[in-house]
């Protein structure tokens, strides 16, 4: 079969200059640094000792050594970590930045959406919105022409196409924006995240539209941190870790080796992203199950204990501690929160190092997907040390109620176990 | 049709790598270009009473207040026998052109930012595109040239013939710095305060309420090597006929200096446009 796509040796570097300040410079900062640079030369031509020049930038490879083939018709998922180099490796296929080694051949009409809605004017109404986008989709004068009603039905907002999009809901705005670029006739679409959006509904027919995609033959590029939709889509899985690719091959064994790095990568001890005042600090945050092992994934509606190790120093000591972890999905929509002060827990902090226990006796009512814990310490009721997302975790299915069945988040997060009764009436 | 045609493409993306035939890639995205024009158009009017009468009271208004206060204040004197506020015109439409040219080019792509670091094209679109919305203002500055010409009873003679080219020359007068003050701009914005300063000091420096007779003989030379100085001057010379001559040698230099400049824009603007995602 042939390629659509062919990667070798792909790679991008990035030269981090570090400086807490704005990503554009100034022209001042330019002249300056060449002039610095000037001295150091002049001056390590009048001194013998060769100590190199001191450089205030650093290479970083965001993408380093990829090397892949995407045969026609494959649906093929990208997925990793935060940072791990999804998106630029999309950027790069669909030439919005460029490699700085090796190359990539692609066969066919390409598009790409990295985001919904490009180039949306809030000013312009719905009708000419569809235009512009489409035409910054690449889409010719004729074509959208003719894919116009389609566009428009399938966004259902007929009634507003005069309405400067500005008044539109965020719901319209986006199902509007999806469906231009769903209508593209492409040989090979990339998608980055983009289900991220708007509402259940729309989001299942998002779901449908990008398999009828892959049915007509057609290549499509996937990244998405929903995995339930990953799972749906495609049915190859690229694994990126660290600019790299790490794992490859079919799905559902993709899926489960992603889920497995959840237990490498940067200790929580070592973030430095934490807000407080600093006089306590959560150490470590790990999940024990029903028997008491450690692990990364949680059953759905399962016992599990949640526990997370303090450390305060000596202006905390004899003060009062509460505890607050927020449960929240894969797009940071925060679920519900686990607070000592509603437990009526009255904990003190009485020596340097603590453990607290929190276990949830129900288990989690979630649906199979992704989710991340934001963890906060309060030390006599002032934020002491808070991290976003200081845990990710996968809620698997659980065995008891809807045992076996993968359910879709575009049916809700909450899973709440219920019964049926049929009646003749 | 052309469907088969387009599945058989088939493109390399490599480093250094940009596509041979920038013209016809540049051609293939005709559509995009005219849509971010229109775009830019159609908003400047959204939300007013009077719309589109704007695009026409506009450049009106500010011929007229220069008119006054060079011609009636000022007091400079006119070429031959054409009536001052004529000579002042010929000056300030290209001078306009010119000044909204540069400026819209110049911020263009900045101003573009959230298309250029998501969507692939040849990013010498967008500069394109706002020179095309200065040139649908020029034309509408021009209509209103031919309406005070009826109004003086002025009637130009075959040297009007030449404007079609003088009007080239003064696209890509200001495509040429555009170009690369645009691409200067996306990675130091300093040139985003250096424009207005630029287009401030320019008028006069250039010969837009003045004759370019006025200029000393022996500072001539140096003067056109402002390339408005001899673009403006040609206009001159197309509108106001046998009532002005210019210095032939210096509009020849300044037009030397102006296919310079638009050379090196294109070139820099070229060299740079790969790596806007990066550093916009």
């Amino acid at each position: 079969m042939a390629f659509a796509i062919k990667v070798e040796g792909l790679g991008k570097r990035y030269l981090l200059t570090h400086k807490p300040r704005a990503r554009y410079s100034s022209l001042r900062d330019s002249i300056m640094e060449s002039a610095r640079s000037l001295g150091r030369a002049a001056k390590r031509r009048f001194s013998d000792s060769s100590t190199p020049a001191l450089s205030r930038s650093e290479e970083f490879w965001a993408l380093k050594d990829i090397d892949l083939q995407i045969e026609k018709g494959d649906r093929l998922a990208i997925i990793g970590r935060n940072g791990a180099g999804k998106s630029t490796l999309l950027k790069l296929l669909s030439r919005v930045v460029e490699p700085s080694c090796g190359r990539a051949t692609v066969r066919g009409r390409l598009a790409s959406l990295l985001e919904v809605g490009t180039g949306f004017h809030p000013e312009l109404t719905g009708r000419e919105n569809v235009y512009l986008n489409g035409a910054i989709l690449g889409m010719g004068r004729d074509e959208i022409d003719r894919k116009f009603d389609e566009i428009v039905a399938f966004a259902d907002v007929e009634r507003f196409l005069d309405t400067p999009v500005k008044r539109y809901s965020s719901g319209m705005y986006t199902r509007l924006a999806f469906s231009v670029a769903a209508h593209l006739e492409t040989d090979i679409l990339i998608v980055d995240e983009v289900l991220a959006v708007g509402d259940a509904a729309f989001q299942r027919k998002c779901l449908g539209k990008m398999d009828d995609i892959g049915q007509q033959g057609r290549t499509l590029l996937f990244v998405s941190h929903n995995m339930a939709a990953v799972e749906t889509l495609c049915d190859r899985a690229v694994l990126l870790s660290g600019g790299k690719i790490v794992d490859a091959g079919e799905t559902g064994r993709i899926i489960e080796a992603y889920s497995r790095t959840w237990r490498q990568g940067v200790e929580l001890r070592d973030r430095r992203d934490r807000s407080g005042t600093g006089h306590a600090k959560i150490e470590s945050i790990s999940i024990e199950n029903v028997s008491g092992e450690r692990s990364a994934n949680i059953g759905s509606m399962q016992v599990l204990e949640f526990v997370v190790e303090v450390s305060a120093d000596a202006d905390a000591v004899g003060k009062k501690a509460d505890l607050i972890l927020v449960v929240c999905d894969s797009r940071n929509n925060r679920l519900c929160s686990l607070y000592t002060e509603w437990a009526q827990s009255d904990f003190r902090i009485t020596s340097e190092q603590h453990i607290f226990r929190c276990r949830i006796p129900t288990g989690l009512p979630l649906v199979a997907d992704t989710y991340s814990l934001t963890a906060a310490v309060l030390i006599g009721g002032v934020n002491a040390d808070k991290l976003e997302r200081a845990l990710e975790f996968e809620v698997v299915p659980s065995q008891g109620f809807a045992a076996g069945l993968v359910l879709n988040p575009a049916f809700g997060q909450v899973l709440v176990e219920h019964a049926w009764e049929q009646q003749r009436a | 049709m052309s469907t088969t045609d387009l599945s058989q493409r088939e493109f390399v993306i490599e480093a250094g790598g940009s596509p041979r035939q920038y013209a016809r890639e540049v051609w293939r995205y005709r559509d995009l270009l005219f849509i971010l024009s229109w775009r830019d158009i159609k908003v400047r009017y959204k939300q007013t009473t009077i719309g589109a009468a704007w695009a026409l009271l506009r450049p009106l208004a500010t011929l007229i207040i220069l008119t006054v206060v060079f011609s009636k204040i000022a007091r400079l004197p006119s070429e031959g026998s054409a009536p001052y506020a004529l000579l002042v015109l010929s000056g300030l439409l290209p001078w306009q052109f010119f000044a909204a040219g540069l400026s819209d080019a110049a911020n263009s792509v900045i101003e573009n930012e959230k298309i250029v670091s998501k969507i692939y094209f040849p990013r010498l679109v967008i500069p394109l595109s706002a020179l095309a919305v200065c040139m649908v203002d020029f034309a509408i500055s021009l209509l209103i040239l031919a309406g005070i010409l009826v109004f003086y009873r002025f009637v130009p003679d075959w040297h009007l013939l030449a404007l079609p080219v003088v009007l080239v020359f003064a696209v890509l007068a200001a495509l040429g710095p555009g170009l690369m003050l645009a691409a200067l701009n996306v990675k130091y914005r300093d040139f985003r305060y250096v424009v207005p300063f630029l287009i401030q000091v320019g008028i006069y420096a250039s010969p837009v309420a003045y004759s370019t007779s006025l200029v000393p003989e022996g500072w001539r030379a140096f003067y056109y090597l402002n390339p408005m100085a001899g673009l403006i001057d040609a206009f001159r010379w197309t509108l106001l006929g046998g009532e002005f001559t210019p210095w032939w040698t210096g509009v020849g230099l300044s037009l030397g200096v102006l296919l310079t400049l638009l050379i090196v824009g294109i070139v820099y603007f070229r060299a740079t446009e790969r790596s806007f995602a990066d550093s916009i």
